[in-house]
């Protein structure tokens, strides 16, 4: 459904999108992952014929975004980061507005299914001037949906909205993914996490890591880690679970877990857990621990000395990610 | 085609939305009331017989002043609350988006137009036998077509700016311009001169349309104006993608 290819864009000396290179299927949800500035809303508005790429190629439903961007511009419904909506026109005025220019015949009827969609219906008389920032985000999406289009891209859709209306505008987009292509970018890690069928890690302009997030996590790991903890104390434990094979290392927390290391691609847990209850230990857990995305998009994007300004961005970031916990 | 018309109808509703254009309207509409009761007082005293000119000259000035405060919003406001955006990633035309903005403030002079009509009609009541007949319709046609261009200079300079009120001096600098590069004319030699004086603003109003008088090259000057200015202003929408 999108293809990109070698796509870079110069904003005069500054690259902000270097030779960047994806795809993404019918039916996808794709999450676009970096910090601010790493070039995710420069890329969705070359997507969206908005400005053209300086360089590469980019195709929605196989048309060229530069060469036949009237055809990608019917075929794609787009929610800017900030939604710039008309504060002096009327939630349903406007949406029969964006309706006319795109020639939809039903626009009265689509207005109405769109207003549906989003939960707006008893807001459709009121003025855009007068919703919150949450409704504003709404009314942005249901102006995408206008045309049902094939492939929705979405900058930063869940931004500025209080935790049920993350959780509601999450659940419209995984809904409307079951159809759709979507492209949505995100700085909140456990959002990509949550909806995502594919994420792409970017960073000052170029793809870091592409893959599904759970792949993400077990490449990522390495070494493979398991929590074990049982009832009473564990002693002698440690030193009864270093003799199972293919287990590497072992630490004990203070607050009495076991943090078992293990080889790659093998997984003793059938045999610790055999082992511990055959000892007579009463197993309370037994868990894998994996990476978060946090920390592998903190080490991903860490990995080259970051300039300063850059640096202010992964602070940002780990503030985010503080709040996006407390959402969760 | 039918997006011109779309861009048009949320432009020109807009307008009575917003109280700009009332304002305009109000304070155009109060100078040329008071105007043509002085003039006509003045005309009584010197027992001349006053002429459609009494409206039709102070107009265009309060034109030339009062439509950059018309224009100014139509794309500035655009760029500066980011709804570009949304127009440029719909599937519309940059041309259109701009002819669009262009009829949508052209049909709001044209409707302040409309409304001047009284004074022609109250001094044709005050009048025996009645104002001439020819240089009202040729004036008001004249009226029109500076409308046109002069609003098509405001879309376009305001396609250039995110501040409206960047556009606002930059379009009066410009109409000023355009209004007063005639009268060095005579200093500036043959050629130079006839350059000048066909480039002026005025000119091709004051000396037929304004007495009755239809060229063809008056009507040609101030349409080319016009194709001209939205050209200018379709080419800065699109080079805005480039920036």
């Amino acid at each position: 459904m999108i293809q990109v290819e070698n796509l870079t864009k110069d904003y005069g000396a500054r690259r902000a999108i270097d030779n960047l290179n994806f795809e993404a299927e019918k039916g996808e949800i794709l999450g676009f992952l970096g910090p601010n500035g790493a070039g995710k809303t420069t890329t969705m508005r070359i997507l969206t014929g908005y400005m053209p790429p300086t360089s590469g190629k980019a195709r929605i439903a196989g048309f060229d975004v530069v060469d036949q961007s009237l055809e990608v511009r019917r075929r794609v419904g787009y929610v800017p980061e900030t939604i710039p909506l008309y504060p002096d026109m009327g939630v349903y005025d406007y949406l029969k507005f964006m309706a006319d220019l795109r020639h939809l015949s039903d626009a009265e009827d689509r207005v109405e299914s769109v207003l549906e969609i989003v939960h707006m219906e008893e807001r459709a008389d009121g003025l855009i001037a007068n919703l919150s920032k949450g409704m504003r985000q709404r009314v942005g999406l249901a102006q995408a949906l206008l045309h049902d289009p094939e492939v929705l891209i979405l900058d930063e859709p869940t931004i500025g909205l209080d935790p049920a209306q993350i959780r509601e505008v999450r659940d419209l987009i995984q809904n409307l993914g079951k159809e759709r292509t979507i492209l949505l970018s995100t700085h909140i890690l456990s959002e990509a996490q949550q909806v995502c069928d594919r994420v792409l890690i970017i960073n000052k302009g170029r793809i870091v890591v592409e893959d599904t997030p759970e792949q993400l996590q077990s490449r990522l790991t390495g070494a493979q880690r398991f929590a074990v903890r049982v009832k009473e104390d564990g002693d002698g434990l440690e030193g009864l679970l270093r003799g199972v094979a293919g287990v590497t290392g072992i630490q004990q927390r203070p607050d009495g877990t076991l943090e078992i290391e293990s080889l790659p691609g093998h997984d003793p847990r059938p045999d610790i857990a055999r082992k511990i209850v055959g000892e007579g230990y009463d197993l309370l857990e037994l868990k894998a621990i994996g990476l978060s995305l946090e920390d592998i998009f903190l080490e991903l994007t860490r990995e080259e000395p970051t300039p300063p300004e850059m640096r202010d961005g992964i602070e940002n970031e780990a503030d985010d990610k503080l709040e996006s916990f407390e959402e969760d | 085609m039918r997006n011109i018309w779309i861009i048009t109808t949320r432009e020109f509703k807009l307008y009575f939305t917003t109280p700009i254009a009332y304002m305009v309207s109000f304070i155009i509409l109060l100078i040329l009331g008071f105007l043509f009761y002085v003039n006509i007082t003045a005309a009584t005293f010197q027992q001349i017989a006053p002429g459609i000119g009494f409206i039709l000259g102070p107009l265009v000035t309060l034109l030339l002043f009062g439509t950059p405060a018309i224009t100014m919003r139509l794309i500035a406001e655009e760029q500066r609350m980011g709804t570009i955006e949304l127009l440029l990633t719909a599937p519309v035309r940059d041309f259109e988006l701009v002819v669009g903005k262009w009829l949508g403030g052209f049909l709001l002079m044209l409707t302040l137009l409309a409304v001047t009509w009284v004074f022609p009609i109250a001094l044709n009541a005050l009048v025996e036998p009645g104002i001439d007949q020819g240089p009202l319709v040729t004036g008001y046609l004249g009226l029109v077509m500076i409308c046109a261009s002069l609003v098509a200079i405001g879309v376009s300079v305001s396609a250039f700016f995110s501040n409206q009120i960047a556009a606002f001096f930059t379009t009066l600098g410009i109409l000023l311009v355009l209004w007063l590069i005639g009268t060095p004319a005579q200093a500036a030699g043959a050629v130079g001169g006839s350059l000048l004086t066909y480039l002026d603003f005025g000119e091709h109003f004051y000396s037929t349309l304004y007495v009755g008088v239809i060229d063809v090259r008056d009507i040609v000057y101030y349409l080319s104006l016009t194709a001209l200015a939205l050209f200018i202003g379709t080419m800065a929408v699109e080079t805005r993608r480039w920036r």
